[in-house]
């Protein structure tokens, strides 16, 4: 069977080049950064921040850590904003901006949960610690938004499948701060101690060093999100560009 | 008032139909029951007062889940909701209605598996049975909206635990607090939080899940 282009062929792709909105950093511009950026908090994790008093050169994991943690509430935060963008203007873009952070967050929240175990295992001996409510945290967001995927997928491409993952996304930051007072109350149920991580030794090259990794990983972050979602839009338009010609 | 009459007459299909073909309920009680002889021969011996009472509350999510996985079977085989987006009243309304009938349907199964408990493994407490009551509102509020959204799905029942899983997790700690703890009233409250917020949150959006 031979391709026919139907002449509004052209029209159609035209419009459909449109389609996303555009952005006011360039990509290019925001991958030089966040390389700028990462190697910078690299050299100064490792090579100018001064060594923990008590727990020694494994408490520097902790700059990336803790970065990585917020960065990864951010895109949970942003997707929920993408997703009710969504529900009620009925932004066009905004279902796949959604789940694109979601994603970003999950990818950040499986480091979270890896560099988390890293550090307790060097530092109390064990790869996993219930008491550890930031851990514990993750691995409930970690649950439930990899169920988003497993509901995302189960769909039709369509505003059904749009509607009901921005519903779910909706629901993550309700359930975020709900499960981090519910892992707070369970601290007083088993574990009464609370540990300090941030004691009152914050400040001078350690606050430099962290806030600059935390800048690193933000930036960073917002690239991928960047560079998934252009090759996301390209494969929507390539998916379009095939149905426009068979 | 219209809009709890609506509710009211969705709630009373849901009983009837319950009524009529006993589907649900037989099962979520022959669960529940078959469900602590398993714990009982799991954890041998007797159980601490802390190891029962969490069985007793893995024992109610997982009947929860039975009953839910059923909730919206019936609109799906006769094509149902789509009469109920059609009809002259609040989407909400379809949320709310199914919930009080999963609710009456849990808190019947309940009723029985509280006292068997009571006479397998510890006798209960006021607060523990405060807190399944209140831990019933938020399964039954979030389940019956996540098992709409199950439904919609190509994987239909095998979604919804996994869906609802990570969002009950907030409620096991509440309820094993509330019937553990010494204070049980902090984890009381918790729980009520709980339920007001996902109910707000269930009854604002659950009109995006029907419609498109």
């Amino acid at each position: 069977m031979t391709p026919v282009v139907r002449p509004d062929a052209g029209g159609d792709l035209r419009q459909s080049r449109e389609v996303g909105r555009t952005h006011r950093i360039p990509l290019p511009a925001l991958a030089a950064l966040s390389l700028v950026l990462v190697t910078l908090a690299l050299a100064l994790v490792f090579f100018v921040a001064p060594n923990d008093a008590d727990q020694g050169f494994s408490q520097r994991i902790f700059y990336f850590h803790v970065s990585i943690a917020l960065t990864a509430y951010a895109c949970f935060v942003a997707a929920a904003w993408k997703a009710f963008r969504h529900l009620t203007r009925r932004d066009p873009d905004a279902d796949l901006e959604s789940y694109v952070a979601i994603h970003q967050g999950v990818i950040l929240g499986a480091l979270v949960l890896l560099t988390g175990s890293i550090w307790a295992k060097i530092s109390w001996g064990h790869w996993w610690l219930w008491s550890e409510d930031q851990l514990v945290l993750f691995l409930v967001l970690f649950l439930f938004y990899c169920a988003y995927f497993m509901l995302r997928y189960s769909l039709e491409p369509g505003p059904q499948r749009a509607n009901l993952s921005a519903v779910y996304a909706l629901f993550g930051v309700v359930l975020i701060p709900v499960s981090f007072l519910a892992i707070r109350l369970t601290k007083g149920l088993i574990h009464p101690v609370v540990f300090t991580r941030h004691g009152p030794n914050f400040h001078g090259w350690i606050l430099v060093t962290y806030c600059v990794s935390q800048v690193a990983i933000l930036v960073f972050a917002y690239t991928l999100y960047r560079v998934e979602l252009a090759g996301k839009r390209l494969d929507s338009r390539v998916r379009e560009l095939k149905e426009v010609l068979a | 008032m219209s809009y709890v009459r609506d509710v009211g007459a969705l709630a009373r299909k849901d009983l009837l139909l319950e009524l009529r073909a006993r589907d649900t309920l037989p099962a979520m009680l022959l669960f529940v029951v078959a469900t602590f002889v398993v714990f009982h021969f799991a954890l041998p011996g007797s159980p601490s007062r802390l190891a029962a009472s969490g069985l007793l509350w893995v024992s109610i999510l997982f009947t929860a889940l039975l009953g839910l996985g059923r909730a919206f079977v019936p609109e799906r085989e006769q094509r149902v909701l789509d009469g109920l987006v059609l009809a002259p009243c609040d989407r909400s309304a379809i949320w709310l209605g199914k919930s009080v009938a999963t609710l009456a349907f849990l808190v019947a199964a309940e009723a029985v598996a509280l006292p068997v408990f009571a006479l397998f493994f510890h006798p209960l407490n006021g607060a523990t049975v405060l807190g399944v009551a209140l831990a019933d509102l938020g399964i039954c509020a979030v389940g019956t909206f996540l098992g709409a959204m199950a439904v919609a799905t190509r994987a239909r029942e095998l979604l919804l635990p996994l869906l609802f899983l990570p969002l009950a997790i907030p409620i096991v700690v509440g309820g094993v607090g509330a019937s553990a703890a010494g204070s049980p009233g902090r984890y009381l409250g918790f729980l009520a939080l709980y339920d007001l917020l996902f109910a707000l949150v269930c009854w604002a959006s659950f009109e995006y899940v029907v419609t498109e």
